[in-house]
């Protein structure tokens, strides 16, 4: 019997978890294949909704079901904590000593954000890429009454639009709640310009002087001091803030570092178009946990999962496995509360952003609620 | 021995792009590691002495390879 192994429940995962069976169906009943997910929670996150969650729109129970609702009935789930991938045995350790063998491996860890990077972050600051950090930061802003929001930008970090988007519904949340004169908006970007996407930069310039939100390039949070509420960079600049916004820098699991898998990040070199672990040839590696130099982003992964999940079908056919990741990316970009625009770019081809529109929010919008049918692997 | 060349390979990496792979580098490599970064957009040769200038790392060198550009950038700090 052939064993496809998928270490993570998150979207990537979870995507060639269901496309693999749904495709190997009839091997699967034969008993000739076995597809296992490892999960370290019953529950699967729609991270993006933590945005909106911040900003009191959505509960955080409308980001969440049960993983294995979405995952088909023929695939075998396991929940547990992973500790450590034995490439010699062709195993998955869990930490409760069980071991789960594979001759396919997909690694699809992503990341985490480790706040506790910039000394006084985790005490003087605020995120929104976790459900805890998010309803902190709901309260903070409820209870906002006026004085400089500063937003800052850690390396390297997924969902790179976030931060814009961020500071934008920022700017339209506080004119709606009256706030809007009594506050300024500062915004810190690591390097020398807004964004790291060209093109977005340059849309985004004219916006922020519209909007007079100030913007600190060459930015790189080095360390916060929560009683003076002063923020430094490493190239040297201090700033105030009288509530500060993080997108603090992420690393990837403890498990690829316990696995000596990854590099000093804990990020796995992995092949920009095969998708497979550097110096092997039955792991392969998608989304946030790869070392690639593109977006961490949900978007990342659903397109890699789509070609590891061709792969891995067609190598249990006899296949090469030789399908190739074009490096596509797509993000919506929320401009503000009501409008957004969206970007597309792979390897070769740079993104174009048009006109913000309230079709393209209201896509979106539409979107978070269909979003359970791309782990499903429908969308 | 002499220090290995940490390759940052930055080409047609149009979001983060190469001088938010080199950040990452720097923060998470030891002082005395050299990258050597390599580029296929023509901005990068100027934003990144620009960011190790005021970062106070050290520009070792900046050249074009055919369509590519290699900034080597030392960590001293």
């Amino acid at each position: 019997m052939k064993k496809v192994v998928i270490l993570g429940g998150g979207v990537g995962g979870t995507i060639v978890a269901n496309q693999v069976a749904r495709q190997m169906n009839s091997d699967i009943k034969k008993g000739t294949l076995e597809v296992t997910v490892i999960t370290d929670s019953e529950q699967h996150v729609y991270q993006p909704m933590f945005l909106y969650v911040a900003f009191d729109q959505v509960i955080p129970g409308e980001a969440k079901k049960l993983e294995r609702e979405i995952l088909d009935r023929h695939i075998k789930m396991v929940v547990g904590s992973a500790d450590r991938v034995d490439q010699d045995k062709k195993t998955v350790m869990m930490t409760d000593g069980t071991a789960v063998p594979y001759d396919y491996l997909v690694i699809a860890t992503g990341s985490r954000p480790a706040p506790e990077q910039v000394a006084g972050l985790p005490e003087g600051g605020h995120l929104f890429y976790t459900e805890e950090g998010a309803l902190k930061l709901r309260q903070a802003l409820h209870d906002f009454e006026g004085g400089r929001i500063v937003i800052t930008v850690g390396v390297p970090h997924k969902c790179p639009v976030a931060p814009l988007e961020f500071t934008f519904m920022l700017k339209d949340w506080l004119q709606a709640k009256g706030l809007g004169q009594k506050t300024e908006i500062v915004y810190t970007y690591p390097i020398g310009r807004l964004h790291s996407l060209e093109p977005v930069a340059r849309w985004a310039a004219p916006v922020f002087d519209d909007q007079k939100i100030e913007s600190h390039i060459f930015f790189n949070p080095e360390q916060v001091d929560p009683a003076k509420k002063t923020i430094t960079s490493l190239e040297g600049e201090t700033l105030d803030y009288d509530l500060l916004v993080a997108i603090p820098p992420h690393t990837g699991q403890d498990v690829i570092g316990r696995s000596a898998l990854g590099d000093a990040g804990k990020w796995i070199p992995t092949d920009r178009t095969s998708l497979r672990m550097k110096g092997s040839e039955d792991i392969f590696v998608l989304g946030d946990a790869t070392d690639l130099p593109i977006s961490k982003a949900g978007s990342t992964a659903h397109f890699e999962a789509d070609v590891v999940a061709a792969n891995i079908v067609n190598l249990l056919n006899g296949g090469l496995g030789s399908i190739r990741y074009d490096g596509k990316v797509f993000c919506f970009i929320e401009t503000s509360l009501t409008k957004a625009t969206y970007i597309t770019f792979d390897y070769l081809n740079p993104p174009k952003p048009s006109e913000p529109t309230e079709m393209v929010h209201m896509f979106k919008m539409a979107y978070n609620r269909l979003y359970w049918l791309t782990p499903a692997g429908l969308l | 021995m002499a220090d290995a060349v940490k390759i940052v390979d930055g080409r047609n990496s149009f979001c983060p792009g190469p001088l938010m792979e080199l950040i990452k580098g720097i923060r998470q490599e030891p002082v005395g590691t050299v990258f050597e970064v390599w580029s296929s957009d023509k901005g990068s040769a100027n934003d990144i002495p620009e960011w190790v200038k005021r970062a106070g790392q050290e520009l070792v060198s900046n050249v074009e390879d055919g369509d590519i550009f290699k900034i080597q950038v030392k960590k001293i700090k």
